[in-house]
């Protein structure tokens, strides 16, 4: 310590040495302080911070089931999925959405339609999900987006799966569609514990098959842990457990006799349900006119919303499923089978038609279709020729119970019980259903009560009853498979893509009903008259190659005064009578039962009768017939060849 | 002759400091191409960085304490006036105006100042030695409040510091008053505590203030913001272990989670892939080297030299302590990087400066020693 030095050693020497020393105990601690720090942060909690880390670099990705598809019987695709680009958002990163979204419009044309729509996904959506703005991009502007992705935190370029419908309206009312799950859907999916299985998942079947068989669709999720970095950004794949596809939907539903069925209606409403009367298969389900699923799927834009709400057309109604019309004179072999079965007529007994029907000391007559009456009718004749009287007659001897009895066998007044969401029960009337019905304190109790004169219209269809064309498709499938009931299913066969293996859609009969077999054949024998010399559809019988048998229906639309004449050229259009036919062929064999509705197509015998006729002749002969009615059917033909054709590029 | 030639190189080198100097620098070099993804980019802009401040280093070092002293003055003008400039036409980049663009290239006068107050003030102690009053206290009070203002009204916090902690270690060296020290530290720490509760602060502060100060201090208070840094540099420490993840295995690092992973918040990486054995490593390094300091400091023949040593040894001090405690979340996050870790060619010139300082002042001493 004796070192010379300017300072000497004196006092202020030793002073400054005790602070320099000082300040090597100063650096000491800092640095004790240091390593007590990094003892407890790498030693004492060491486990949680590697938690903590692992955690921070873990992040468990949900792997998205592909969605199964669905294919018609010989495997046409009706709905499918492609893989598209789509530039999406991520709004909780985005500072200002606003100027981002008219930045990005001068990159790539961004509509206002697509960016109200994003919006409309934003307040509907939870935080941290990316949004789409603009989908299936062109690669022009991938490349475009791409090269100046670095000016836009929070949007990226994804790939997505998307559904596609290509039959467009074709399908509408069968396949449904999907859409953006809601929160209606989430609370579901949470009811049913399925909220897992859905991580990831943007859609969910919210209509038609898409709807009823969405846990066959969907699929099982699959997870991936992916190392993702600080912006969330995944790096790579640790540990992946794949998802697995939803199943296949194979259908018993020809989408070619649904085409053909399309184009026969034309510009016409209403509604085609064919029905294979030996499995209750669904050949043909037709609802006109129909929408474009496709707009559904990413939430419809109001203004197509508003076109489709407010078109006098009802083109979001499903007239097949839910449309509820009195069956007019197709009930007809129905209460036959049931007078026969009940004992109220036989075959032979025959009434003097004088064109109405009176109920005892009544003056209200219940006119025959045709002025002056039938003349003698017997059963056979009250079919073929349709007669009303005999069957107001017969209604009013049977009364309302004994046709409730018996019409529930047909399936009159009940669901069928169809693989589709949403159907309607049909009205099979009775007093406790009419008390019902006008329950409500704005009717007086006369309105309530059940009158005589109600059963006598409800004989020929008309008056309360009222039923889906689905109902009468499948009645008239239990007609021909002579009582033997099934329940109507679209799809036929669930194929579970993985393993190749099918699950069929279990044919077994849902009721035998066990009628006689001789009153069965009076009926069909009668209805195969309808097609024949003197019968209401003889018209349609040109060349017919096979057995036929069918039923011509007329349902009022309003009701016609006392007195006044029905004139279909006087009558508005949408005023005028619905049309009706039900038929089955080969009548020894049925091959194909069905019912078609024309929505004011007056007569039965008129439209909707030749339209059965191509039909079946399609399904049996497989002949398509020439001239198409209406240029528009062409048209969509052609459009939904042209998509088919689009998705192979995709 | 070729001897002779690297007698004369390596004459003014102080051995002891060029060998930590260099372990240090490869730990560096090591931690920055983990820290750069296995790049060589930063690894060779380090070098050439260290190549530069070596040279300077060397030049200082060579240079005898009475010229230093001569240009203590001027530089510190020199320095004022410059960060006068930055205050005026002085670039903003990232929110603070630290650059002054010369034509040629961009300075940050602030730097240069964490080496020109101390050995202004030492300068100026010196001349007043004879007779240190309370007087040259106030003017050395005043030399050093000066460039800090400028510094703080940048904003700097972590360079105002270094520049406000090397300024006082020349004061605390040249005997300033425990009357003074001891209070000054009981008023930092009753103010810490005073602010740090929000009810206590609002009632003389509003409450934003209060807040700011306290995001500061308790970064935790603030996850997405300014806590987010220590948060994921803790988390990099911590999970380091006791013998780290290994070199490029840190997956803090490497999955981009802590910011600043070349430059102030290099530690974490190094402390994710080294653990508590690196840290310890590294630590005792520091100490070799701020004990050679503080030696220096003791045996310097002159009071300009001993003030200067000091500060400089302490100032490398602060840094290493402000970066460390900051990274493992003990201390706010104010921008101070990790002397001759991180990366940037500014700091290791100063850093590398104020060794040629040391080296200088030692060899003075060993010179009137021996000479």
């Amino acid at each position: 310590m004796n070192r010379p030095t300017l300072k000497g050693s004196g006092q202020d020497g030793v002073q400054f040495q005790i602070r320099v020393i000082l300040l090597a105990f100063l650096i000491l601690l800092g640095f004790g302080g240091l390593i007590a720090r990094f003892t407890l942060l790498q030693v004492s909690r060491h486990d949680y911070y590697h938690t903590q880390a692992e955690s921070n670099r873990i992040g468990i990705a949900p792997v998205v089931p592909n969605r199964g598809l669905i294919v018609d019987r010989n495997g046409i695709v009706l709905a499918h999925n492609y893989t598209a680009y789509t530039l999406e958002l991520r709004p909780d990163k985005i500072e200002d959405l606003e100027a981002t979204i008219a930045e990005l419009g001068k990159i790539i044309p961004i509509l206002p339609k697509e960016k109200r729509q994003f919006y409309k996904l934003k307040a509907e959506s939870k935080n941290f999900e990316t949004l789409p703005l603009k989908i299936r991009l062109t690669d022009e502007e991938i490349a475009k987006v791409a090269a100046q992705n670095y000016r836009f935190p929070g949007v990226e370029i994804k790939a997505r799966l998307f559904r596609e419908y290509p039959y467009k309206e074709l399908t509408s009312h069968v396949i449904g569609y999907i859409g953006r799950i809601s929160q209606t859907d989430e609370d579901q999916l949470a009811a049913e514990n399925k909220v897992a299985n859905y991580r990831g998942t943007s859609h969910i079947g919210k209509n038609g098959l898409e709807q009823f068989y969405e846990n066959e669709l969907h699929g099982t999720t699959g997870v991936e842990e992916v190392e993702t970095d600080s912006s969330g950004r995944a790096i790579r794949v640790l540990h992946r457990t794949p998802s697995i596809s939803g199943n296949t939907l194979h259908l018993s539903l020809d989408i070619r006799v649904q085409q053909l069925a399309d184009e026969l209606f034309g510009d016409r409403r209403g509604a085609l349900v064919a029905i294979d009367p030996a499995t209750g298969g669904v050949l043909a389900f037709l609802s006109k006119p129909g929408f474009d699923p496709n707009l559904f799927i990413d939430g419809i834009d109001s203004q197509s919303w508003q076109e489709l709400n407010d078109s006098p057309f009802r083109p979001l109604n499903n007239r097949a499923l839910r449309g509820m019309y009195p069956p007019g004179s197709t009930f007809k072999p129905f209460m036959a089978l049931a007078a026969l079965e009940m004992g109220y007529r036989r075959p032979g007994d025959a009434i003097a038609d004088p064109g109405f029907f009176a109920l005892p000391g009544s003056s209200h007559r219940f006119r025959d279709d045709k002025p002056g009456g039938h003349g003698l009718v017997d059963m056979y004749k009250s079919i073929a020729a349709s007669c009303d009287t005999y069957y107001y007659r017969l209604a009013f001897d049977m009364g309302i119970d004994a046709i409730d009895r018996f019409m529930p066998k047909f399936g009159f007044g009940s669901q069928t019980g169809i693989d589709l969401p949403g159907e309607a029960t049909g009205i099979l009337p009775s007093p406790a259903w009419k008390r019902n019905r006008f329950s409500s304190p704005r009717f007086k109790e006369e309105q309530r009560k059940w009158y005589l004169g109600d059963v006598v219209s409800i004989g020929i269809g008309q008056g309360y009853n009222a039923y889906t064309p689905l109902q009468l498709a499948n009645a008239t499938a239990i007609m021909a498979n002579n009582g033997v009931a099934f329940q109507p299913h679209v799809v036929d066969r669930i194929e579970d893509v993985s393993t190749h293996t099918f699950r069929k859609i279990d044919p077994a009969p849902a009721a035998r009903n066990n009628f006689k077999p001789e009153n069965l054949e009076v009926v069909k024998h009668a209805m195969q008259g309808v097609v024949g010399p003197g019968g209401t559809a003889f018209g349609i019988s040109g060349g017919l190659e096979y057995t036929m048998a069918g039923k011509t229906g007329t349902a009022q639309v309003v009701g016609i005064k006392q007195g006044a004449k029905y004139n279909a050229a006087t009558t508005k259009e949408m005023h005028r009578d619905h049309s009706w036919f039900i038929a089955f062929a080969p009548v020894e064999q049925p091959k194909i039962a069905l019912a078609v509705l024309v929505e004011n197509g007056g007569f039965g015998a008129a439209t909707a009768a030749p339209i059965a006729r191509k039909i079946i002749d399609y399904y049996l002969l497989g002949k398509r017939p020439e001239i198409i009615p209406s240029g528009k059917g062409d048209a969509t033909a052609s459009e939904a060849k042209a998509s088919v054709e689009e998705n192979e590029h995709d | 002759m070729i001897k002779h030639l690297w007698l004369r190189l390596i004459r003014p080198l102080d051995p002891w400091l060029l060998i930590i100097l260099l372990a240090l620098i490869c730990v560096g070099q090591i931690t920055l191409y983990s820290a750069g993804e296995r790049s060589f980019d930063r690894v060779e802009s380090q070098m050439i960085n260290f190549a530069v401040a070596f040279a300077c280093m060397w030049f200082v070092a060579s240079q005898p304490p009475q010229r230093l002293m001569s240009v203590a003055l001027p530089l510190y003008l020199l320095g004022v006036a410059l960060l006068v400039g930055v205050f005026l036409f002085g670039d903003v980049s990232k929110g603070a105006r630290r650059w002054l663009n010369i034509g040629v290239t961009r300075i940050q006068p602030s730097e240069m100042m964490k080496i020109a107050l101390p050995m202004m003030l030492a300068w100026y102690m010196h001349k007043h030695e004879a007779m240190l009053r309370v007087r040259d206290f106030l003017v050395a009070a005043i030399l050093l409040a000066i460039p800090v203002a400028f510094v703080l009204k940048q904003p700097d916090l972590g360079t105002a510091i270094l520049i406000a902690g090397s300024g006082f270690f020349v004061l605390y060296l040249a005997g300033l008053s425990w009357k003074l020290i001891v209070p000054m530290i009981l008023v930092g720490i009753v103010s810490i505590w005073f602010v740090m509760d929000l009810g206590r602060c609002s009632q003389v502060f509003h409450d934003y203030q209060c807040q700011r100060v306290q995001t500061l201090l308790d970064p935790s208070t603030d996850p997405l913001g300014k806590g987010y840094h220590t948060i994921q540099g803790t988390i990099a420490i911590g999970s380091g272990g006791v013998t780290g993840k290994g070199w490029l295995q840190g997956t803090q690092t490497h999955l981009d989670y802590i910011p600043e992973k070349t430059t102030d918040f290099v530690f974490a990486v190094y402390s994710e892939e080294f653990g508590l054995v690196g840290n310890l490593v590294l630590l005792t390094l520091y100490v070799l080297a701020l004990m050679r300091g503080l030696s220096i400091t003791m045996h310097a023949n002159t009071l300009f030299g001993k003030l200067l040593a000091g500060a400089i040894t302490m100032t490398f001090f602060t840094y290493a302590f402000v970066n460390m405690g900051m990274v493992s979340g003990i201390l706010p996050v104010v921008g101070v990087p990790l002397p001759l870790i991180s990366y940037g060619g500014t700091s290791l010139v100063t850093l590398l400066i104020g060794f040629g300082l040391l080296m200088s002042i030692r060899r003075h001493r060993a010179m009137i020693k021996f000479g």
